[in-house]
């Protein structure tokens, strides 16, 4: 019993962890680092309540998750009767449901989202256009302000024309900087997981922060790198102008488009630039994701 | 020799320009690149109708061809998606930020104007 109950422990904890975090402000001096934490905690709070639930169904064998359901199969094949407990077989039908819709959402949504950029990448190489200007670049015939980055092997950073009339070069420059980022790092594959997460469980207010969390942290990592380019108060002054350039009716169905002040917190991030977190800080956390992100798969063989 | 996809963006060019469906002879002749090889026009425009992007009709022993949406109606696709105003938050595209509305895009601009003040 003692495996189940430490994973089940160990689920609680990463939930109160998540929502700790969702309030969390020293986020913002380490993105990067905190980037890290999400991910880790999210892939054990996965890890951890699937494992808590078959390590409870499969406690009669004493031989921990992975051992325990590799025998529960061989039991299950070779026709074996056992005396039935409902409540562990519930457990063992609740465990590998959950690992079913973890693994099978995220692949479904990865592929639904692969559909919509091959769409997006056929669609612009019919509509846009090369601008001398800005070589590189991708530009479409729109007035509003747009800018973006399409991902996937040959990423490409799109601009609409209406940004190039909105805003001075150097600005222009310190925005592609920023697309550049999110390129080079494949912040997409970071977001995709907690877009799949979100499918998932769409009623869930924590989930739903978490994702915001991390798509905001994502945004001021790709501000960091572009900060060490160019200035960052041309990036502030950007931002503002992109922010305020439409009166833009809230979309249906797109309830609470970004967290009210996301845009702002950026701004006053890059004009007033706290300091980063201490190195040591930021070592404490890594260590302690890495341990956490270690901890499930142990568990899971831990008999007993 | 323009690489295909060039091509396939001048012939969708052209047939939004023209209001009427044109053949395959039809497209070359107001393609600017006079040296192409018939049978290249024709297979990009077979290309571009299995795309989905083109419908075609019998006329005769030809085939004419059309756009099956609008140059705009693309545009307007690809920018409900880069505005996230589509409704799904997928992760399909990384955005540089989001306009706001009301009481918080007045913030904003105060902010702005601070800023350039400075």
């Amino acid at each position: 019993m003692i495996a189940a109950a430490v994973l089940a422990a160990l689920a609680m904890i990463c939930a109160v962890a998540a929502w700790r975090l969702t309030f969390a402000r020293w986020t913002w001096r380490a993105p990067r680092t905190a980037i890290l934490l999400w991910q880790s905690l999210g892939l054990t709070w996965g890890l951890a309540s699937i494992g808590a639930l078959l390590a409870f169904a499969l406690d009669p064998y004493r031989k921990g998750v992975v051992h325990g359901l590799a025998e529960f199969l061989l039991s299950v094949e070779f026709g074996a009767r056992q005396p039935y407990d409902y409540l562990r077989l519930a457990a063992l039908i609740a465990g590998l449901s959950l690992l079913a819709v973890l693994v099978a959402l995220p692949l479904a949504a990865g592929a639904q989202t692969l559909r919509a950029r091959r769409r997006h990448r056929l669609l612009l190489a019919l509509v846009a256009r090369d601008e001398p200007a800005v070589p590189g670049v991708r530009v479409v015939d729109f007035p509003g302000a747009a800018a973006y980055c399409l991902p996937g092997l040959k990423s490409q950073v799109v601009i609409s024309d209406g940004t190039l009339h909105l805003l001075s070069s150097a600005e222009l420059e310190a925005v592609l900087a920023h697309e550049a980022a999110h390129v080079r790092e494949r912040h997409d594959l970071v977001l995709l997981p907690f877009a799949a997460l979100r499918r998932a469980l769409p009623w869930s207010k924590l989930v739903r922060d978490a994702q915001a969390s991390v798509e905001l942290l994502v945004e001021m990592a790709a501000d960091d790198r572009a900060r060490q380019r160019c200035c960052p108060r041309r990036l502030a002054t950007a931002l503002l102008r992109f922010g305020t350039s439409a009166a833009l009716p809230t979309p249906q169905g797109a309830l609470g488009v970004s967290a009210p002040s996301s845009v702002m917190a950026r701004v006053d991030r890059l004009v007033r630039p706290e300091v980063t977190l201490p190195a040591a800080h930021r070592f404490l956390i890594l260590a302690g994701s890495v341990v956490l992100a270690i901890s499930a798969p142990l568990l899971w063989l831990l008999p007993g | 020799m323009k690489g295909l996809g060039e091509l396939e963006r001048s012939i969708m060019d052209i047939l939004w320009a023209e209001n009427t469906p044109l053949t395959a002879r039809e497209v070359g002749r107001l393609i600017e690149d006079r040296d192409l090889a018939p049978t290249t026009v024709m297979t990009v425009l077979d290309r571009l109708a299995r795309k989905g992007f083109l419908t075609r009709t019998r006329d005769g022993r030809a085939w004419r061809y059309q756009p099956a949406a609008s140059r705009d109606a693309y545009v307007a696709e690809l920018m409900l998606e880069a505005l996230d105003m589509t409704g799904d938050r997928d992760a399909a595209l990384t955005r540089f930020a989001r306009a706001v509305s009301g009481s918080e895009a007045e913030i904003l601009l105060k902010a702005l104007t601070e800023l350039e003040e400075e």
